[in-house]
């Protein structure tokens, strides 16, 4: 089953805790500058998002590269970079809509999201649940069900 | 290790920014943050310096967990002498700026002398530099956010800054991190000010590494976070209702303490409770409450995100004040409301935007209004001496009017600026003031929780709930119920707390995991970081070293036993109603059997032994 991360920004209380895994398991050291999921706070509103890459089946990023250095992961469906043949042009930065490709100037390579080759640390250090690691194909299970839950069969009789 | 072992040294007077290495020895007897900025503090600090002058230093500290994935690490501290207390000072913060400055790779900054013109630190990784800050100077905390970030076009810059209260001399001024999270009680504000430093603004990207035992820390903090999560307090009650879920609590106690303390019970608690944030209001439906948000690393999540009633009076023509900000926590919806008897939550939630907008530590500010309220209904000050404000309990429209004036230092906002002490002293009435060394009360009555009395007699901060927050056992029942009402037992309960606390404190985590945490769950977490051995037993002697050392050097400043008491007005005036009714605060019951724990003689001085057997510094 090809699992997808899933975001639930409702849930999300800004803690940090997916940057700091994020860091630890690909920089070493907990360090939310390097991470590559990023939680927004919009302070007028009130509401924290978490934002990656959604792992794009048509991955703009993997087309622009002019060296085949994004390739995709055939177990988890994720689109990884390969450092070695990583140039560091930045073309991918540039043609990914999101923005969830970035350069990490210390080593001259772009980074990403490759989902810990199927382990996401994010999903699991969320203590809300607002990162989930689900069937890709029912990300809608959830909020399907909180509906459901709603239908008063009961009334209507 | 955990600790990056690299200080910054700024001296305002000369302009110089300068690293230099950790005292890794002082490390493994203080730990970090409170305790080990305390110890650099009492080594460099003449204990009877001018608060506000050159020679007092402040110091922003981390401690060794801050900044990693144990839940809560992202706490950290100001120290400095207090203008309010004339003792210690030390205000804790959460937020993201702790942990960014540690990101950063700075373990504490300290600052010394006073600078000639107003400056700010921009500190980007190991580049730290001081630069004029003329242009914020006169500017509210909310607008140096904002020009900071537009000036260094970076979005992920981390800002504490002091608002127009602490330049315009107020004694209860906070640093302000993050918009609305303080460093918030004794002035730490004032002395910031005091050095014309309005800002300290960081980027950090260097990362937190250097744990011990990466797999054991990784593991230790995964299991912690799971005993917070399944807590009742920890993982239902404060994520829901924050610490505002005490309110009707501490009511129906009869330790709500209400109208400058004069009563014990009020009647409109419910109105300002955590419950009353979650109702639908009349004009749009909406609750005062948006959401809860964390600050950095936390899995508990207790703070609160609001927005007051555009329809309201104090807001409705000011459109800049109808989003969201920080909300009413349990000690401020006390201070702005039962104490100054006021019900109405839309003022009490503008006010403490307010506070947070011009740096103003809301539980001194609600409290010394509570006091001037009374000294109006006294008679000794009139609408003269008030510019026209109708200060009576119970005015939402004066306490509004109150804070817009004394978040800028102007008119009789600059009386309450001076704090309780000294404005029921300038006015002729100090028994009106409701304070412990000059600092005012938080929101516990002790008449109700006997524990608490001994509490704020004794903090080291002047009157103060977090340095020993009995509530815990005499309340809620952690670790172990006590009777409220009882002495008996209250100075071995309460030095316990002191103790665990300045550990919990300087290692870098929030005190309120302690709901859920002891020491037992704590240690561990710091054992598997840094370097060391970090038992239960070694973090409690750490506690109470440090608890040591912050007594030494109050005594030093000039405080006696005698400053450890409470107002009369909880001694002798018994409580009115509520299931303390008819109880005084039985401190004397108390206090002895404290020293003598402590290891202080009759004076409430340590000891040769007690100083020798901490090992402090002579």
């Amino acid at each position: 089953m090809q699992r997808s991360l899933h975001i639930d920004p409702g849930k999300c209380t800004g803690c940090l805790q997916c940057e700091m895994a994020c860091s630890y398991e690909n920089e070493g050291a907990f360090n939310p500058a390097k991470s590559r999921i990023k939680v927004f706070s919009f302070h007028d509103e009130g509401r924290y998002v978490p934002y990656t890459c959604t792992q794009c089946d048509e991955a703009w990023c993997m087309q622009a590269c002019p060296v085949d250095a994004i390739v995709v992961n055939p177990i988890t469906g994720s689109k990884d970079i390969i450092n070695d043949r990583c140039v560091g042009c930045k073309v991918c930065t540039i043609a990914c809509p999101f923005g969830t490709v970035n350069y990490n100037s210390s080593t001259g390579k772009v980074v990403k999201c490759d989902l810990c080759g199927g382990d996401p640390q994010c999903a699991s250090a969320c203590p809300t649940s607002a990162i989930t690691y689900i069937d890709a194909d029912a990300t809608g299970l959830d909020r399907m069900r909180q509906w459901a839950s709603k239908t008063d069969t009961q009334a209507a009789a | 290790m955990a600790w990056t072992k690299q200080i910054l040294r700024v001296n305002l007077t000369e302009g110089t920014v300068n690293a230099e290495p950790l005292n890794m020895e002082w490390a493994n007897e203080y730990l970090g943050q409170r305790g080990l900025a305390t110890r650099y503090f009492v080594d460099e600090v003449d204990a009877t310096c001018d608060a506000l002058g050159p020679d007092n230093k402040l110091i922003m500290a981390t401690g060794p967990l801050t900044g990693t994935m144990a839940s809560t690490g992202g706490r950290y501290s100001v120290i400095c002498k207090s203008p309010l207390t004339g003792v210690m000072a030390c205000s804790n913060s959460g937020g993201f700026i702790g942990a960014e400055l540690k990101n950063a790779g700075w373990d504490m900054v300290i600052f010394e002398g006073q600078s000639p013109t107003p400056v700010y630190l921009h500190v980007e990784n190991e580049k730290a530099e001081l630069i004029p800050a003329d242009d914020l100077w006169g500017k509210s905390v909310w607008e140096t956010d904002e020009l900071l970030h537009q000036k260094h076009q970076d979005p992920q810059l981390r800002i504490a800054a002091i608002g127009r209260s602490a330049e315009e001399g107020c004694l209860f001024a906070a640093v302000v991190n993050d918009l609305h999270r303080a460093a918030g009680r004794s002035g730490v504000g004032t002395v910031m000010a005091s050095k014309n430093l309005k800002a300290v603004a960081v980027r950090g990207s260097k990362g937190v590494g250097n744990i011990k035992d990466p797999i054991r820390f990784m593991r230790e903090t995964a299991d912690q976070k799971k005993v917070l999560a399944e807590n009742a307090v920890t993982g239902t009650g404060l994520p829901t209702y924050g610490t505002q879920v005490l309110m009707n609590v501490i009511n129906e106690l009869g330790a709500l303490p209400t109208r400058n303390m004069s009563e014990v019970q009020f009647e409109g608690a419910h109105d300002v409770s955590g419950e009353a944030m979650h109702e639908p209001r009349k004009s749009d439906g909406k609750p005062n409450l948006t959401t809860n948000g964390a600050c950095f690393g936390c899995t508990i999540a207790c703070g609160r995100i609001s927005t007051v009633d555009k329809t309201h009076f104090s807001v409705a023509d000011k459109p800049e004040y109808w989003g969201n900000s920080g909300g009413l926590e349990y000690e401020a919806a006390w201070a702005l409301g039962p104490d100054t008897g006021v019900n109405d939550i839309d003022a009490l939630t503008y006010v403490n935007f307010l506070c947070n907008e011009d740096g103003m530590d809301p539980i001194s500010f609600g409290s010394t209004v509570a006091a001037a309220m009374e000294l109006y209904e006294a008679g000794d000050i009139n609408s003269e001496t008030t510019g026209g404000i109708e200060l009576k309990f119970g005015s939402a429209e004066a306490l509004v009017a109150i804070a817009e004036l004394t978040a800028k230092g102007e008119g009789f906002g600059k009386d309450i600026g001076l704090g309780s002490k000294r404005l029921c002293e300038k006015y002729g009435k100090p028994e009106f003031s409701m304070t412990v060394k000059g600092q005012e009360f938080p929101a516990y009555d002790p008449r109700g929780i006997q524990g608490m009395g001994l509490t704020y007699a004794t903090s080291n901060r002047g009157a103060c709930h977090l340095r020993s927050y009995t509530v815990s056992s005499e309340v809620l029942g952690i670790p172990v119920k006590t009777d409220p009402l009882e002495t008996e037992g209250k100075p071995e309960l309460v030095m316990a707390f002191q103790d665990a606390t300045a550990a919990v404190d300087s290692s870098g985590l929030c005190i309120f995991t302690t709901f859920a945490w002891s020491l037992e769950n704590i240690a561990p977490q710091i054992d598997a970081a840094c370097e060391g051995d970090w038992s239960v037993e070694k973090c409690a002697e750490v506690g109470a070293r440090i608890w040591q050392l912050e007594r030494d050097f109050n005594n030093r400043a000039g405080m006696t036993a005698a400053d450890d008491t409470l107002p009369q007005r909880l001694l002798k005036d018994a409580a009115n109603a509520g299931p303390a009714e008819g109880r005084v605060c039985d401190l004397d019951q108390m206090i002895p059997q404290y020293y003598e724990l402590r290891g202080w003689d009759s004076e409430g001085r340590l000891t040769d032994e007690t100083r020798s057997r901490y090992g402090l510094p002579a």
